[in-house]
């Protein structure tokens, strides 16, 4: 541990541990769809992988280039979607955001290590890296909603209405 | 204050108030100049001046303000051609580098047929990248890419297979902003010409870092932006041979490019104002002289041997961290003031994030060289780059923060 102060609090022990060990990290042989995320700023890149079963996750594959924070939140994805709906997952993912936006803590769903991933609230310009396998997660399910391929994810310059982080992704039936 | 280097006065630090501010609660180490350079006081007293006491539109007004405007923004204009040694016509203002790079590879567009081929560099700015690429889709042209070599130089013993009369222009950097290698531009550029290819240098990371006449890149055109050599912002050049300009196709039309406007059919201005089309950064071009005069008084010599120095002792420094992976050149006078490197311990954001809680700026991430970063096989790198204010102490620092941020990733 180092006596920087707020870096403790950004990179905390569960985070380093998600970053040396990446769940998730094995490719899946038959994907239902392949996603992948970037950020052109700094040139993270995410590759995802989703197999469904009905209106469930049955298994993720990640595959993350990136900084501690994107390649943990990465992993901590894998772990927290595998086996939810995609309803769920979208709950988890909409949840993660408004924690990194200074929001309280949801009391409805559980966020797992994510929760670990607050201190990213008080590095504005790390955001960014944090939500990179959450946006491609949603992007992914909506692709696979629409029947389109998914398109690659990028989390520069988007508008409120093209933010896959902003599109409302409801349970199906 | 102990002394820079041999080269530089320490008091030089004085003249950027800038460099006073505090980071996260710590003295700023502003290590990434190679981005933007920090502006000496003289830069924005002449800046605020101008909206002070002269601001009015160019080449328009017939009132005192006008004219006086006019003649600050002309005399950008003769200084930046004095500076270079060239006259007044052969340089252009605009917006920026990228700007005056889009505005030939647009311009040029109508000498090129498909089947001829653009040359670049693997190791090029996207600025000097994507411009000819766009260029090459619009006119089914071939874009071909000199690569580097492991050492991190241009791979100059494979140009012939490159370089040939398909090749109609050739566009390379003078110093990489990743690498930091100087390139033998004139080596380069004087084959290219024989073959009757345009030649183009981005000249970003060397303009005001190193004495530099146009003459000596023996090239047709070259670009630069006056924020990298502590001028402001908002303000590029194209500076090029007459003949050459003359032969370059406007891009944008309106105001100012003008010569007779008629319902049926334009004339153009002569050059250069047949290339600044619209009301241009009168107050960024009124303050550039006084970023010259500080150059100049501190002697354009001093200022590259002061970076030559800094490199030489950040590379020393750098190397001695075990597992750190340093790219470009070894000897630091084949280098610009800049040294890009890799952590594998340490991923460059989260370096760049640990770094600027102890107030270093550095950069980190793909500089806009994502070729040369796939070329490396990094997406991307940390980057320490110095201005004329940057100390041994401040690299000092920046190797005590690589270890610190080491400390957070140990087990």
């Amino acid at each position: 541990m180092s006596t920087l102060g707020p870096i403790d609090d950004l990179y905390r022990e569960v985070i380093l541990d998600h970053h040396r060990s990446p769940r998730g990290r094995e490719p899946l042989t038959d994907p239902d769809v392949e996603a992948e995320g970037k950020n052109p700023s700094c040139g993270d890149e995410v590759t995802l992988q989703l197999k469904f079963d009905g209106e469930t996750i049955s298994q993720v594959g990640v595959l993350a280039h990136g900084c501690a924070i994107s390649t943990s939140s990465g992993s901590m994805l894998a772990d927290l979607v595998e086996g939810r709906t995609v309803g769920e997952a979208a709950r988890i993912a909409e949840a993660f955001r408004q924690v990194l936006h200074g929001k309280k803590f949801p009391t409805d769903v559980d966020l797992g290590d994510l929760e670990a991933l607050e201190g990213v609230q008080k590095f504005p310009v790390r955001i960014k890296c944090a939500v990179l396998p959450w946006v491609t997660l949603l992007d992914a399910v909506l692709a696979q909603r629409a029947g389109r391929d998914p398109r690659p994810v990028s989390t520069e310059g988007l508008g409120d209405d093209a933010n896959p982080m902003n599109m409302k992704i409801t349970e199906g039936q | 204050m102990k002394p820079v280097t041999g080269t530089v006065d320490a008091a030089v630090r004085e003249r950027f108030p800038l460099l006073t501010r505090q980071v996260n609660g710590r003295p700023l180490v502003y290590l990434d100049s190679a981005a933007t350079s920090q502006k000496p006081s003289a830069v924005i007293e002449a800046e605020a001046a101008f909206y002070r006491t002269s601001n009015a539109n160019v080449h328009r007004g017939l009132h005192t303000l006008g004219d006086e405007a006019t003649r600050l923004y002309e005399g950008c204009r003769d200084t930046t051609a004095r500076w270079l040694g060239v006259e007044s016509a052969q340089v252009t203002i605009q917006r920026s580098a990228t700007a005056a790079l889009n505005l030939v590879a647009r311009g040029w567009e109508h000498h090129l047929v498909p089947g001829d081929a653009v040359l670049v560099t693997e190791m090029e700015h996207h600025a000097n990248f994507v411009p000819w690429q766009m260029l090459a889709k619009r006119r089914g042209i071939e874009l071909r890419v000199l690569p580097v070599t492991d050492g991190g130089e241009l791979d100059l013993a494979r140009l012939d297979e490159f370089l040939d009369d398909r090749v109609k222009v050739v566009a390379v950097t003078h110093v990489s902003n990743v690498l930091g290698t100087v390139n033998p531009v004139a080596e380069i550029t004087s084959r290219a010409r024989s073959l009757g290819a345009l030649t183009v240098v981005d000249a970003a990371q060397s303009v005001g870092h190193r004495p530099l006449a146009f003459a000596e890149l023996e090239a047709d055109l070259m670009v630069f932006s006056a924020h990298k050599c502590y001028g402001p912002m908002g303000l590029g050049f194209l500076v090029g041979r007459a003949e050459t300009l003359a032969n370059l196709e406007p891009v944008e039309g309106g105001g100012e490019m003008i010569e007779w406007v008629r319902l049926e059919e334009t004339t153009w201005a002569d050059v250069p104002h047949r290339f600044e089309a619209g009301t241009p950064n009168v107050a960024a071009a009124a303050a550039f002289p006084a970023a010259m005069e500080f150059l100049e008084e501190i002697g354009l010599d001093a200022v590259r041997a002061h970076e030559v120095d800094l490199t030489g002792y950040a590379l020393e420094k750098l190397r001695a961290v075990d597992g750190l992976v340093i790219y470009g050149p070894d000897d630091p006078t084949r280098r610009g003031g800049l040294v890009s490197f890799h952590d594998p311990q340490v991923h460059p954001h989260d370096m760049s994030t640990i770094l600027d809680q102890l107030g270093i700026a550095i950069r980190a991430g793909h500089h806009c060289a994502q070729p040369l970063h796939r070329r490396l096989g990094v997406v991307a790198t940390s980057r320490a780059s110095f201005g004329v204010h940057t100390t041994t102490g401040e690299i000092d620092a920046l190797i005590d923060g690589l270890l610190e941020s080491r400390k957070v990733f140990a087990l």
